[in-house]
């Protein structure tokens, strides 16, 4: 870890304005995805910004019947909230599906949204990693990819997105807040704030440098039947194989989103008009372009098989 | 003491304390955070400072050059030692590869410097500042591909069996089994890194450390830094697991030496998580072929066994093929094992070396048989059991149960409702039922104990014997206890430091009946002591109630020992009865699991052990040793696997994030039977090992659980779902 300087931000747009001014600086919210990082010198910011003090733990209806869940919530907090198990349950049960109680409880909304891969090169400062050393080339590539993505990949990377509570933002359209380093502000759908890695995987969101996440707002309630369905190798503990996040209506119709396959929570609103169609249809969509390896051509399959069993549950 | 003749009727028999649920003495300090682990030692007085290591980034090659100049001015830091610069060392004798020195890299991050600061902090951030280069060498890391260089190994290791016809006896078996099964390589994963602290005092060495083995540790160590092993003082009071993985020196210790010598200040050196299942030694990966020829009635004609394995040049083989010249009758046989030369970190012993991996695939094979049979897989093993090594019938078991564990674990588990395979369905689960024998064999080493009779009646042990969570502290005080005739709470007992005499030490499950042999031993000199000096009959003296009776005279230990104490010393040493009788631990392994048929999850439902391994010294103790490797071997079978890029030449995976243990919720109930049983050819204590016996087998019993569950026979560990989706019906 290299020696960096540390401020508690005391308002939003003192956190732009601070992170505006240094390039190497970087927010810093539950640390649960940063501080590892910074331990092996995968990140190594110059100069720290907490912005754990900035009052952005609420949770509030919006005026168009939705709510918005400041940046800072905590997973626990968000995952616990009344209307949240209610109408967005799908988001309770990827919360819950994720990492352990001791995380959750540190780690935030707009944190979880930006933690990084779990590609094990990206995680060993000797090896090759575009994402962490731009340019320097991909060790995935011809090495292990079992956990590694399988659709929106690039010649460049293969990484995926791990988060599990990205997956069910992205059925439920969420929308990102954010401000820009130069005050202003502005809101990202979830459907745009994610890149696919092409030849720039260490650009991963939209965001530009500097830009702060203060909310992240959920559309009105949609109903329906909320389903999170995590696949791993052990019960507990474990980033997804392969997740499944849908909501299912009464008549089929419906909305998919797939984790652990890609760069991002894996969505296609063609693939959502396949539902009436069945789990083949519809992962057909999904899966149409995929390039999956050796190693994780099974991610196919178990993303049809792992689909069959949550359209059955939402039929049962 | 020798031990050379089957034990009689002595004091442990009394079973007062020895025996009991005692829970374990160390324990208090253990939940309260006062016991000690080699990091956490701090005297105030010491003027500490941290040694972050650097691992090589290459798999094999050259360093040429360690540019240090960055790192030496950046803040905090005090010195720098690089493996350039204290040249080549003398490696330890048990150590397959170096630790440390010289330009040569064996592997991946093998230890190549150590930068030591003020704070862990500083030393880290310095430790990434180092320039260093490397030549690169290929190497061959691919066991697969290297298995047809492979070559026969030290003779030693016995690498050729041949009893009877095998070959012919297999072409004309009516029924046989030909099947290749491969086990990964793993990581021992223990709880607590590989840590040391050491300390100069002019030529004398002091070194906290995390070792299952003080006197090894500190002759290799000796040997390493080239000076007097007496002039190293080792201690290891608390571990915090081993298995196996801190059974020789290692880095850490090493490499704190070095440190602290250069800058004059004692250092503390742990191995950071990320580092260790490559710089230090893992469970080799192995491939193995089992043949199994039986006639119509079940019994075994002909039975062979080969393993290939790899390791570093000077290395040694995974002995996968050892239980299977004793498990089962049949009177052709052959095993054969091969040893390919691999680039990889050094392969070593990890829990159960040998039987682990071996019953891994000897025991789906033995299941597949069964299958092929038409019989019921207890009654096959059953069928085929016997009371003799097989190879030499001449030469009995000491004492064998095997049948007995499994009949009573059948009976306990239900094994009777287990179906035809892929036959039980439960909401979207397919349920199926596995068994796999245990077995392990006895092993016993030399150990030595001193015992201490104080004026105040408090009995002292000290050997240099470990506790690596298994409760050594325990059994070794109840045996003391139980010796001189007190209370458990009467006995204190202090391990693990090189100034106290040699022990077995912890591993391939003899720690536990070769250490408290090992205090039976001194306390029996302590005995003859304390009765020569009260002028009492040593032959009818009996110890008991805190005091010493002879007749109808009676004095109190304290007042026995009177002001300067007695003392007893000795060391176990044991005959051949291990060459004249066969000594073995034996267990059946039963397990239920659930296989999501959508995804091919495996959740293990139930499991059960029964074993046999003579007297249960402690069955709280025991038992978590049980628990705690059928755990293990949940991981073996489902998740765990050190992923081998073959391009690069390292485990990728590793640290804990990737490196899948089993986490609390994958284990779910478990339960361990005891057999009641005595060997008085093991031991006076007539007990036997049991921390490897419970992994022996448990993974076997889950992989033939799925095949029960599913119909879809994996041959291949860890048994995870995408080698099994591709076979299950389609949901939807
Ligand atoms: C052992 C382990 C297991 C895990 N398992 C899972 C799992 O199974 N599923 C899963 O989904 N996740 C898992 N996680 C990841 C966990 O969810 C994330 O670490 C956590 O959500 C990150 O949140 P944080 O607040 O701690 O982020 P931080 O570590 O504080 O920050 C992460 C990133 O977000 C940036 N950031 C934070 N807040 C803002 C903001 N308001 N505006 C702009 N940028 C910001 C930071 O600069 C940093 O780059 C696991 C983590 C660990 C350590
Ligand atoms: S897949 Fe992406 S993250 Fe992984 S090594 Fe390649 S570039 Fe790096």
């Amino acid at each position: 870890m290299r020696a960096f300087t540390y401020e508690r931000a005391s308002s939003v747009e003192a956190a732009a304005k601070a992170a505006a001014s240094n390039r190497d600086a970087k927010f810093i919210a539950g640390g649960t995805n940063l501080l590892d990082l910074m331990k092996l010198e995968i990140e190594t910011p110059t100069h720290l910004i907490d912005v754990n003090g900035l009052g952005l733990d609420r949770i509030e209806k919006t005026p168009e019947g939705g709510l918005r869940i400041g940046a800072l919530v905590r997973n626990t907090d968000l995952a616990a909230h009344d209307a949240i198990r209610k109408d967005y349950s799908l988001l309770t049960r990827a919360l819950v599906a994720g990492a352990s109680g001791q995380l959750r409880n540190k780690a935030t909304t707009a944190g979880n949204l930006l933690q990084r891969t779990r590609c094990p090169y990206f995680y060993d400062p000797n090896q090759p990693c575009n994402k962490r050393r731009p340019g320097s080339g991909c060790s995935a590539i011809g090495g292990i990819t079992r956990q590694l993505a399988v659709v929106g990949t690039s010649k460049d990377c293969l990484a995926t997105h791990p988060s599990d509570m990205a997956v069910a933002m992205r059925v439920l359209d969420a929308v990102v807040e954010t401000v820009r380093s130069d005050g202003s502000s502005r809101s990202i759908p979830i459907a745009e704030f994610y890149r696919l890695p092409a030849d720039t995987p260490h650009i991963e969101t939209e965001l530009e440098a500097g830009e702060f996440i203060t909310a992240v707002v959920l559309p009105a309630p949609i109903g329906g039947k909320h389903i999170y369905r995590k696949v791993r190798d052990r019960a507990s503990y474990a980033f997804a194989l392969v997740s499944i996040g849908a909501v299912i209506q009464e008549d089929g119709a419906g909305r998919v989103a797939v984790g652990g396959v890609a760069h991002k929570p894996w969505r296609m609103e063609a693939a959502d008009m396949e539902l009436a169609n069945g789990a083949h249809a519809v992962s057909a969509a999904l899966m149409a372009d995929a390039r999956p390896t050796e190693q994780n051509r099974f991610k196919i399959d178990l993303v049809r098989r792992t689909l069959g069993a949550v359209l059955n549950q939402a039929r049962s | 003491m020798q031990f050379d003749k089957p034990a009689t009727t002595n004091p442990i028999d009394q079973m007062k304390v020895v025996g009991r649920p005692i829970h374990r003495i160390d324990g208090e300090l253990k939940t309260t955070g006062r016991a000690m682990y080699a990091y956490e030692w701090h005297d105030p007085q010491m003027p500490y400072v941290y040694g972050y290591p650097v691992g090589a980034a290459i798999a094999k090659g050259h360093v040429t050059a360690i540019d240090t100049s960055a790192a030496q001015t950046s803040p905090g830091v005090l010195g720098i030692v690089t493996t350039l610069d204290v040249g080549d060392l003398t490696k330890g004798k048990l150590n397959t590869a170096k630790l440390f020195g010289g330009s040569e890299v064996q592997h991946y991050h093998q230890a190549i410097a150590v930068v030591v600061a003020e704070t862990f902090e500083q030393a880290r951030a310095a430790a990434s500042l180092l320039k260093i280069d490397y030549v690169a060498e290929p190497g061959v890391f691919d066991l697969k591909q290297a298995m047809i260089n492979a070559v026969k190994p030290d003779e030693a290791s016995e690498p050729d069996t041949a009893i009877g016809d095998f070959d012919n006896a297999f072409k004309n078996a009516a029924v046989t089994v030909d099947e290749t099964y491969t086990t990964p390589d793993q990581s021992h994963s223990m709880m607590e890194p590989h840590a040391s602290i050491a300390a100069w005092d002019g030529e004398d060495l002091t070194v906290w450390t995390s070792s299952q083995m003080i006197d090894w540790w500190r002759t290799d160590l000796a040997i390493t830094l080239g000076i007097d092993k007496q002039k190293v003082h080792l201690m290891s009071p608390f571990i915090g697991g081993g298995f196996g993985g801190k059974l020789f020196l290692r880095a850490d210790a090493v490499l704190a030496a070095f440190a602290a010598k250069s800058v004059g200040r004692p250092v503390k050196v742990a191995l950071p998580r990320p580092m260790i299942p490559n710089n230090t030694t893992h469970r080799p990966a192995t491939i193995q072929r089992i043949r199994i020829g039986a006639g119509q009635d079940g019994k075994i004609s002909a039975i062979g066994h080969e393993s290939w394995s790899g390791d570093l040049p000077g290395g040694g083989p995974e002995t996968a093929v050892m239980q299977t010249r004793l498990l089962y009758a049949g009177s052709n046989r052959m095993t054969a094992m091969r040893l390919a030369t691999l680039d990889l970190p050094e392969g070593n012993a990890m829990r159960a070396p040998g039987e682990a991996p071996g019953l891994m695939a000897l025991e789906i094979a033995i299941d597949e048989m069964a299958e092929k049979l038409g019989m019921d897989p207890i009654e096959f093993r059953i069928l085929n059991d016997t009371q003799v090594d097989p190879e030499n019938p001449e030469r009995p078991f000491s004492y064998r149960d095997l049948s007995g564990c499994l009949k009573l674990g059948a009976e306990r588990f239900g094994w009777a409702e287990r179906g035809r395979p892929a036959t039980r369905q439960q909401d979207g689960w397919l349920i199926g039922m596995g068994v796999a024998a245990a077995f392990r064999n006895n092993l016993v080493m030399p150990s030595g104990a001193r015992v201490r009779l104080g004026p105040d009646g408090i009995v002292t042990v000290e050997t240099d014997m470990t506790d690596i969570g298994t409760g050594s502290y325990t059994i070794i005080a109840q045996t003391a206890a139980e010796m001189m005739g007190v209370g458990i709470d009467k006995v204190a007992v202090q391990l693990g430091d090189s100034r106290f005499p040699v022990s077995a030490g912890s591993g391939g499950q003899f720690g536990a009946n070769s250490a408290t042999s090992g205090v039976y031993a001194a306390c029996v000199k302590l005995r003859e002591a304390v009765a020569a000096k009260l002028g009492f009959n040593s032959v009818d003296v009996i110890f008991e109630e805190g005091g010493v009776r002879s007749g109808n005279r009676f004095v109190s230990l304290a007042e026995a020992a009177g002001p300067d104490g007695v003392v007893g010393e000795d060391t176990m040493e044991w005959g051949d009865l291990t060459n004249t009788h066969q000594q073995s631990t034996f267990g059946g392994h039963f397990v239920e699991v659930a296989v999501d048929i959508a995804t091919g999850e495996t959740r293990i439902r139930r499991m059960l052990a029964v074993c046999a391994a003579g007297r249960i010294l402690n069955p709280i103790t025991a038992r978590s040793q049980v628990i705690g490797a059928m755990t293990m071997g949940a991981g073996g079978a489902l998740s765990e696997e050190l992923a081998v890029d073959t391009r690069l030449g390292f485990f990728v995976n590793h640290d804990l994030a990737s490196y899948e243990v089993p986490v609390h919720a994958d284990i779910p109930h478990q339960e361990v039977i005891f057999m009641d049983e005595l060997d008085p050819y093991s031991s006076p204590m007539k007990a036997k090992g049991i921390g490897e016996l419970g992994l022996c087998g448990v993974s076997a019993a889950i992989a033939n659980a799925i095949y029960n569950a599913t119909g879809v026979r994996l041959r291949h560990y860890p048994m995870t779902l995408d080698k099994l989706i591709g076979y299950l019906p389609e949901v939807a």
